[in-house]
């Protein structure tokens, strides 16, 4: 039967390939942005699964809660990228010192 | 039987596009491989029985927010062929940082199998699952009841982010001859208009 061990085992290497996807596309942004909502697609069945298995429901309204934020970060981050692309004519940003910070 | 093998089915499926996401050349491969990770992900949620979440997950990320990265990769111009330069460099110290944190990871899981840890039960209340009542049920009486404020805290971060982004991209148009609602409020009869006495006969100054 399907334990809690076969989710969080999917989750976990789901997390791992968005870290690995924001260390291999260092200059897409855009990928980036995507491997982000790996990451956060991951914590969303790690809730979901502890949710189900534990027989407490706070867990998926918490993953609710989750992809709002994954929604309103996306369409931020999107913004930020259209107006870069509009300042600089590319999105390379492993060398964005616009700020000097 | 039917439950372990769409386990495996939908488990590989996600891992393996979550894999051509990172992996693809062409971005707009990556969003639409994205679309299926989030599809299987779904199917894994439905499997047991988070319903809700499974069908948000599909109207809200492959409706709003993958459609929304197509639109945003499709409509730049942008040399994505110049942007895997540092690919093969940064492979690696990639592969090892993942492979680290994949044995981490691992090695939490089964020190959680092996017994070691106890995990509570949860407390008997309103968050508690009842067979009788269906996902979505259970999920809008706890969502609207005891975190309400939660649900509208977030209404209120999509409202910040709808208006973030409007303001951020937005561009002024110099070519058009906008309305300028204050200055028509300002305007009084007295300064657009006069009475003047006109005599017969000498035309009118305008």
């Amino acid at each position: 039967m399907i334990g809690i061990e076969h989710y969080l085992v999917v989750s976990s290497i789901l997390f791992v390939m968005g870290v690995l996807g924001i260390f291999l596309n260092r200059k897409n942004v855009i990928i980036i942005l995507m491997a982000i909502e790996l990451i956060l697609l991951a914590v969303n069945i790690n809730l979901v699964a502890f949710s189900v298995f534990l027989g407490d429901l706070t867990g998926q309204i918490f993953a609710m809660f989750v992809l709002t934020v994954a929604a309103g970060e996306a369409a931020i981050g999107l913004a930020i990228l259209v107006i870069y692309f509009r300042g600089r004519g590319t999105i390379a940003v492993d060398d964005v010192n616009r700020m000097k910070g | 039987m039917i439950q372990l093998v769409s386990f495996y089915i939908f488990a590989s499926i996600v891992i393996a596009s979550a894999a051509m996401v990172i992996f693809a050349r062409n971005p707009v491969h990556s969003v639409l491989w994205l679309i299926v990770a989030f599809f299987n992900a779904a199917g894994l949620m439905i499997l047991i029985g988070a319903e809700f979440i499974a069908m948000l997950l599909v109207i809200v990320y492959v409706g709003a927010v993958a459609v929304l990265f197509l639109f945003v990769v499709m409509m730049l111009d942008i040399d994505f062929a110049e942007l895997r330069a540092g690919f093969v460099k940064n492979v690696p110290l990639g592969l090892l940082l993942a492979v680290v944190l994949a044995a981490e990871l691992v090695l939490g899981i089964g020190a959680y199998q092996a017994g070691a840890v106890t995990l509570g039960t949860p407390e008997a209340g309103a968050a508690t699952v009842s067979a009788a009542v269906p996902n979505i049920e259970a999920i809008g009486g706890l969502l609207y009841s005891k975190y309400v404020f939660m649900f509208e805290t977030a209404g209120l971060i999509l409202l910040v982010a709808m208006v973030g982004a409007i303001v951020l991209t937005h561009r002024k148009s110099h070519g058009t001859r906008g309305q300028s609602i204050s200055s028509q409020v300002q305007r009084r009869p007295e300064e657009a208009t006069r009475n003047v006495n006109q005599p017969v006969g000498q035309g009118i100054e305008l």
